[in-house]
């Protein structure tokens, strides 16, 4: 009798919806009853709102469940969820009819309409088989990598279009390219996991989903550049990201995909993990280098920029997570195919992320080119609490405001900046109409103090400062307000203009933004503009 | 930058044996994984080792600073400075148990900041302290990538989504049966 495949996730977000109670409770009623489990953990389909997300083996497709309780398992069980006949003949009555029951995951709107590239394999496999990575076309891009000429393979990067997927959207392949140009004896690749940013979480679920993809796009990029040693900086807030990756970068090795020789072919990559420790600054590129070599994360003035003078020296590679993760399906389907996606300059998909005060949560990759206002309302279902959303941050803590007159702009790096906003890393927060956007604009301050390196005067002092404008500009008398909102403006332009990095050069964009686009927060009088709510 | 001080003696407690021995372990682990070829690089085995010796004591003892500088080629200045720069990294050890309530944007859009407040007064702890006795550490965290289904929190190494004023005092019961 063979039991039918269930699939529970390992992912995070799963774990903290309480999956782990639930596979507890599966185990001891599978034990108890004497039925065969043929239980995996993946990643995350993404639909986070629907953790913990159980799905079953059926001969129609697998059949999605959630969110599924420790209360539920023994309804399911008795349902028959475990019986061989799920899995020849598909769900029973009892099961069909079932509450938690969604229908076939792939299906659903939410996931159907994706252009899944990146995240193809996050929430399908099992997340550290090898056996399974290499059924879904694991290894693809890097064989025919290892089988071109490494300026073919920079060519690749480079004709794809792809950006830096950490927020700074720098082209991909011109990086790599300076770093195969670079004479060094030894070259890096340095992965940025150090995803801080608020509303994020997509670097999260690939490593916990799809340890593989970023491990195969990194052993890539070595290839393409003449790299030996690479690195992939995870932060410390993700124990259970480290704990695969770590895992999936042992098997990797001890299977000889990477290591002595890449796929045991090629040249030499030896790939460490290196946790992080609670510096938000450490996501700026100069400043994780630092870390990695043992000083606290202070920003490196460029240049020299890392591809010449990186991690001890080296000619590096750094990108973020996705970016890498992206490389392998560029290098297996060819550059044009991903290249085909997008809008613009802006190629290929981006895993938004939506979070904050959201009904539907989750991970939506989709192409460059689709509007806030689809993936807020035809994905997200509004927000959480049902009342109207008033504004939408976009791009992480360093990310604008968007009022709801620029919802239809279509998501590309040009159009977003054209407009004062920024894409970032993807991640989008929700705040209904009980936000107050001066609380957010002091908060965008606050945590620029907290999180200051301290190396350049306009962030290190700026912020503070700005805590305290804001608080002056929010309690000052009418007649004196507009000279406090002059001088918010004007410790704004310095900070922009004098940062030595994002971190102080664009805190005051969520600021800004909030001032422009919700004057009334501030108490101050609401300048006519078209369009707005 | 001087480097490769000779340590000082310690102002405050020597470090115990057990310690000691622990920095050893971690030297033993850490070192090696420097690129040999890298001058200076030993001090990028820094922050495993610091990882190290948390991971184990839940905390930095003090005493072991001059003795990581001195095996790293680092000033005792330096080992202070990175010690103390990462939110991380503790000198002292926390409470029984650890409350982190994530602070940032995307929790704050689902109410983390009356949350914490709720918390603070709830486990009678101010948000980054520990309180008198002991019990509880209650700390604000910057992002746990939970952000879908926030608010989100981390206790005791156990991650939590949708934390209500309920789940608190659940953990406020939990914690009195426990102290």
């Amino acid at each position: 009798m063979s039991a039918p495949t269930v699939w529970i996730p390992r992912d995070a977000a799963a774990l903290a919806a309480g999956a782990d109670d639930v596979v507890d409770a599966l185990i001891a009623l599978a034990a108890q009853r004497g039925l065969p489990l043929n239980l995996v953990r993946n990643g995350s389909r993404g639909l986070l709102w629907l953790e913990p997300l159980l799905e079953v083996a059926t001969p129609a497709g697998r059949v999605a469940f959630g969110p599924v309780q420790v209360a539920d398992i023994p309804g399911l069980v008795d349902a028959g969820l475990l019986d061989e006949s799920t899995a020849l003949d598909g769900l029973s009555d009892a099961l069909v009819a079932h509450p938690s029951r969604l229908g076939l995951i792939e299906a659903l709107p939410y996931f159907a309409k994706q252009q899944r590239i990146t995240f193809a394999r996050v929430g399908l496999t099992d997340p550290l088989s090898l056996d399974d990575y290499a059924a879904h076309r694991g290894w693809t891009g890097l064989d025919k990598a290892l089988a071109m000429a490494p300026t073919a393979v920079v060519g690749d990067v480079l004709e794809s279009g792809l950006r830096g997927r950490g927020g700074a959207a720098f082209p991909a392949g011109i990086k790599w390219k300076t770093v195969a140009a670079a004479q060094a004896p030894r070259k890096a690749v340095v992965c940025n996991a150090d995803e801080g940013d608020s509303g994020t979480f997509s670097d999260r679920m690939l490593m916990e989903g799809d340890p593989y993809c970023l491990i195969e796009g990194m052993a890539i990029a070595a290839v393409a550049v003449g790299a030996t040693y690479g690195v992939i900086y995870i932060r410390s807030e993700y124990p259970h990201a480290e704990a695969t990756l770590r895992e999936a970068v042992a098997r990797a090795t001890a299977a000889g995909h990477i290591g002595a020789a890449l796929r045991g072919k090629g040249p030499a990559f030896r790939l460490d993990v290196r946790r992080g420790a609670g510096s938000y600054v450490c996501g700026e590129e100069t400043a994780l280098l630092e870390s990695l070599e043992g000083r606290r994360g202070v920003v490196r003035a460029k240049p020299p920029l890392p591809a010449i003078e990186g991690l001890f020296g080296w000619p590096t590679v750094i990108n973020n997570v996705i970016t890498l993760a992206s490389v392998p399906r560029i290098l297996a389907d060819g550059a044009h195919a991903y290249h085909a996606f997008g809008a613009g300059r802006s190629r290929g998909t981006l895993p938004f992320q939506l979070a904050g005060n959201i009904r539907h949560g989750g991970l939506v990759e989709a192409p460059f080119g689709v509007t806030l206002r689809e993936l807020l309302f035809d994905f997200g279902g509004g927000s959480l609490s049902g009342r109207a959303i008033k504004a939408v941050q976009m791009g992480g803590p360093l990310g604008a405001y968007v009022p709801q007159s620029q919802w239809d702009v279509p998501i590309d790096y040009e159009a977003y900046a054209a407009v004062g906003a920024t894409v970032g890393h993807g991640g989008i927060v929700v705040h209904d109409d009980g936000a107050n956007l001066a609380g957010l604009a002091r908060y965008a301050f606050e945590f620029c103090a907290l999180e200051s390196c301290g190396k350049c005067t306009p962030c290190r002092i700026g912020s503070t400062r700005g805590v305290e404008v804001v608080e002056r500009l929010v309690a000052a008398p009418v007649s004196l307000k507009g000279a406090q909102e002059e001088l918010l403006r004007d410790l704004c332009d310095t900070m922009v203009s004098g940062s030595l990095c994002a971190m102080g050069g664009m805190t005051p964009f969520p600021v800004l933004s909030a001032l422009d686009h919700y004057p009334e927060d501030f108490g101050l009088p609401r300048r006519a503009a078209a369009g707005e709510p | 930058m001087p480097r490769g001080s000779a340590p000082r003696a310690p102002q405050g407690p020597a470090a115990t044996a057990p310690e000691r021995e622990l920095l050893t372990q971690a030297l033993a682990l850490h070192l090696p994984d420097v690129p040999a070829e890298v001058p200076g690089g030993s001090a990028s085995a820094l922050l495993p080792v610091l990882h190290h010796l948390q991971d184990a004591l839940g905390f930095v003892p003090q005493p072991l600073v001059p003795e990581i500088a001195a095996a790293l080629s680092l000033s005792r200045a330096e080992v202070h400075g990175v010690i103390t720069y990462y939110h991380h990294f503790r000198s002292a050890p926390a409470g029984r148990h650890v409350v982190q309530i994530c602070q940032a944007e995307a929790c704050r859009a689902n109410g983390a900041e009356a949350l914490m407040a709720h918390a603070s007064a709830r486990l009678a702890c101010a948000p980054g302290a520990t309180r008198a006795d002991g019990a509880v550490t209650l700390e604000p965290v910057y992002c746990l990538g939970l952000c879908a289904t926030g608010p989100a929190a981390m206790v005791d190494d156990k991650l939590r989504a949708r934390v209500s004023a309920a789940t608190v005092d659940d953990w406020a019961s939990r914690f009195e049966g426990t102290t």
